[in-house]
């Protein structure tokens, strides 16, 4: 199929709809207004349904029902309106109902601004929602990649029972950029046989829950649900290297600040100073194991996030305590340029001769 | 011998776990009844609350969803909107309906969501040991209204039905009481309407059930009775509120 | 063609984004690497709008104009904001029509379109956006007209085909503005 140019927002929509999803519950928030105004033009010219719900609680919810039936289902917002989901959320990885959550979210906390950020590091990965659970979490960087992580998070959600979210940042959303619609690579998916479909008179009720008054079977229940996310782990890890050759600095970065720092790493080439990347495509799970394969020679690393400092954690503990690790970030809105990342790496390379 | 009463195939074999006296018992029957007799339980979906009847679907003889505090008629909306033909009910209590899912509750009914739901009102939250609700009487005594609700201070009984009376999408609306056999038998005959109403897809239904809560009320069960039939009613008229024929 | 990083920018109204999406779509067109990044938000609603297009041979990186290597303003405001964000031997299209005041920078090109004027004389005083895109092509040739017309004929679709000939003279005429 030949090369589309579309807006971030509605090309991830419309991966959704190719992927099969019928069903988008949404609510309006800045930036990611294209998304469901995408959903409410397009899913009833494909026999699906679009609902602007009366809250992102309600939205998350109705997501929440229909993907007790088996739909493939959808729900946008950023991250104010992400907060507000979470209760959803848990329910929904507490019950192991398949959905994917878009987030393309925005500097905070509180109400913040609707400029680009990636301050809903440790809402996403973390769980702002009550218990232990996680969200599988993809975090594009180009269209390409947000439309081809938005098909791959309905096969992944429905092969481990599990929401997925993808998150970009207001740059993902509102940009523009060549895209393709490229099948996914299917997997091999169990039958969704605990769907409410109704019993047809043929068979025991299904109960879609998560409640579990007694505590040795929520154990049981936790215990399962964390041998479903070492899977997760295990096959679902996703990142990038690049020119990772010889580097004597490596840095961290994810989403549309890993481009920033690739022009970073351009430019600092020109000044004869070989810096490289580590780009986590999953931010849940951590690419950790992409820190061990980081040549000796490596002096340092710098997490460079659109955060006060976020991602870090997790390049600490991926670390552990190998490199000294350093920190450069914009928070609010602001986005990180390439010069001062280089400034940056310079600083840290003088400081470390 | 021959047989004048037999449990209905709309409930499951399970125990129910309410105290004793309580009317949810009566209400799960009625509405299982009702299923069985409409011939749809192979084709309904029921949403089960936060609150006393949380376990609902342990006892309703058909696929169930257990909602968040509040959110069934969200869930119920999301299952009705997969499967427009089947029967989706939402089971809800006084602190589920009339206080976290206000917004949830008008809003079902606002987009007209063909969808019924059972809202049992007691006057009080049960599960979570007699607090106040929106629609505890004045004077009424609750664990958080340890020297009886003060309109003064908290406000008046919310009058659920009367207020979604007031929405177009909400096509039946109705208030029964299970205090006697008599209004028993009208309860039913309501919540069977409500789902005639679902099936012939006109609009949101529900039916606005006035229950007791012996235990946090502090009664026995037959004083319960009593004093839902003296203190309720009059605060909470029964009868019916909305018709899909005074709509049209 | 070394990466062209391309500031348009003006007031709402001004046609500035499509200018920018047209040029992105005709990189798009001739296979290059192109990106597209609008500012949102309230200054949207009236205010200055701008847009930042990178067309390259290879990957776009940062989809954020930080070294322009162009600049096409329309307005006063954009001329004040950008003209700082030029790489040294930039080229700075100026709306000459709006903006009296000349470049203050002598390190950058500087070219003077009164595009208002001209897409007035064409009949239509809504081409001014495409009178700057035609200047920006002669100058740059960073894609050809015949994509930038391939582009036209995909944004507008068959219904307003008819506009095509009046944009493709607004193009022309532009050209002609800083032919010398």
């Amino acid at each position: 199929m030949a090369k589309i140019l579309m807006k971030g927002n509605e090309a991830i929509g419309a991966a959704a709809i190719k992927a099969g999803c019928r069903y988008f519950f949404g609510y309006p928030i800045t930036p990611q207004n294209e998304l469901p105004e995408y959903m409410s033009r397009e899913m009833q010219k494909v026999g699906g349904c679009f609902v602007q719900a009366e809250s992102e609680v309600s939205a998350i919810n109705m997501v929440y029902g229909a993907a007790g039936t088996g739909a493939r289902v959808m729900t946008s917002s950023s991250s104010p309106g992400i907060a507000l989901k979470q209760e959803g959320i848990s329910y929904i990885a507490g019950a192991e109902l398949p959905c994917v959550i878009v987030n393309i979210s925005r500097g905070g906390p509180g109400l913040g601004g609707i400029q680009p950020s990636q301050a809903d590091y440790f809402q996403s990965t973390r769980g702002g929602g009550n218990g232990d659970y996680r969200l599988l979490v993809y975090a594009p960087a180009t269209l390409q990649e947000a439309v081809d992580l938005t098909m791959e998070a309905f096969e992944a959600a429905d092969f481990y029972r599990n929401p997925v979210m993808v998150i970009g940042d207001g740059m993902i959303g509102q940009m523009m950029e060549p895209i393709e619609f490229k099948e996914p690579a299917k997997r091999e998916l169990p039958p969704k046989d605990w769907a409410t479909t109704g019993t047809k008179g043929v068979r025991k009720p299904n109960i879609i829950n998560s409640l579990a008054l007694d505590p040795a079977e929520l154990e049981k229940h936790n215990i399962h649900l964390q041998k479903k996310y070492a899977e997760m782990e295990k096959n679902e890890v996703r990142y990038e290297m690049y020119n990772m050759e010889n580097p004597e600095i490596v840095m961290v970065a994810y989403g549309t600040t890993a481009r920033v720092v690739k022009n970073a790493i351009a430019m600092l080439k020109e000044a004869g100073i070989n810096a490289g990347l580590i780009r986590p495509i999953t931010l849940w799970p951590f690419p950790t194991k992409a820190f061990d394969e980081i040549p000796a020679n490596a002096k340092a690393l710098l997490s460079v996030e659109m955060s006060m400092g976020q991602m870090i954690d997790d390049v600490k503990i991926a670390n552990n305590g190998r490199l000294p690790v350093h920190f450069y970030g914009r928070a609010g809105g602001m986005i990180p340029t390439p010069d001062a990342v280089v400034d940056k790496v310079k600083e840290i390379l003088g400081g470390v001769k | 011998m021959a047989v004048i009463f037999e449990r209905t195939n709309g409930l499951t074999e399970k125990p129910f776990h309410y105290c004793p006296g309580c009317t949810h018992g009566v209400i799960h029957r009625l509405v299982g009844e009702v299923l069985e007799e409409l011939g749809v339980l192979g084709e309904t979906i029921g949403v089960a609350p936060v609150g006393c009847s949380v376990l609902a679907y342990d006892y309703f003889n058909c696929d169930m969803h257990e909602a968040a505090h509040g959110r069934a008629p969200a869930v119920a909306t999301g299952i009705k909107r997969v499967f427009p033909d089947k029967v989706v009910f939402t089971y809800q209590g006084d602190g589920d309906l009339a206080s976290i899912g206000t917004a949830e509750i008008i809003h079902v009914a606002h987009r007209a969501e063909k969808i019924t739901t059972i809202f049992v009102n007691n006057a009080i939250y049960g599960m979570t040991g007699g607090q106040m609700a929106p629609t505890t009487l004045i004077g009424q005594k609750a664990t958080t209204a340890p020297y009886g609700r003060d309109a003064g201070a908290t406000g008046r009984p919310l009058k659920v039905s009367e207020m979604l009376a007031t929405i177009d999408g909400a096509v039946f609306v109705e208030r029964v009481a299970v205090n006697t056999p008599a209004n028993i038998r009208k309860a039913k005959k309501a919540i069977k309407k409500a789902f005639e109403v679902q099936l012939s897809g006109e609009g949101f239904g529900i039916v606005e059930i006035l229950s007791t809560c012996p235990t946090n009320w502090g009664l026995t069960p037959t004083e319960s009775l009593k004093w839902l039939e003296e203190n309720m009613m009059p605060y909470y008229p029964l009868g019916n509120f909305r018709t899909p024929e005074e709509v049209k | 063609m070394a990466t062209q990083q391309v500031i348009c920018a003006g007031f709402g109204g001004q046609g500035v984004m499509s200018m920018g999406q047209l040029l992105t779509y005709a990189g798009m067109i001739e296979d290059k690497n192109v990106s597209w990044l609008p500012s949102y938000g309230p200054e949207m609603r009236g205010g200055t709008a701008n847009c930042s297009v990178i067309i390259s041979e290879k990957p776009v990186g940062s989809p954020i104009v930080t070294h322009a290597t162009s600049a096409i303003v329309m307005n006063l405001p954009s001329l004040l904001k950008f003209e700082k964000d030029l790489v040294e031997g930039g080229i700075l299209l100026i709306n000459s029509s709006l903006i009296e005041r000349k470049a203050s920078r002598d390190d950058v090109k500087a070219y003077y379109v009164p595009a208002n004027e001209i897409a007035n004389e064409i009949g239509n005083a809504k081409v001014a956006n495409m009178v700057m895109l035609g200047a920006f092509l002669e100058l740059t040739k960073v894609v050809s007209v015949d994509s930038i017309i391939a582009a036209l004929k995909k944004v507008f679709g068959p219904a307003k085909e008819h506009l095509i000939p009046m944009n493709k003279e607004a193009l022309e005429k532009g050209a002609e503005a800083v032919r010398g």
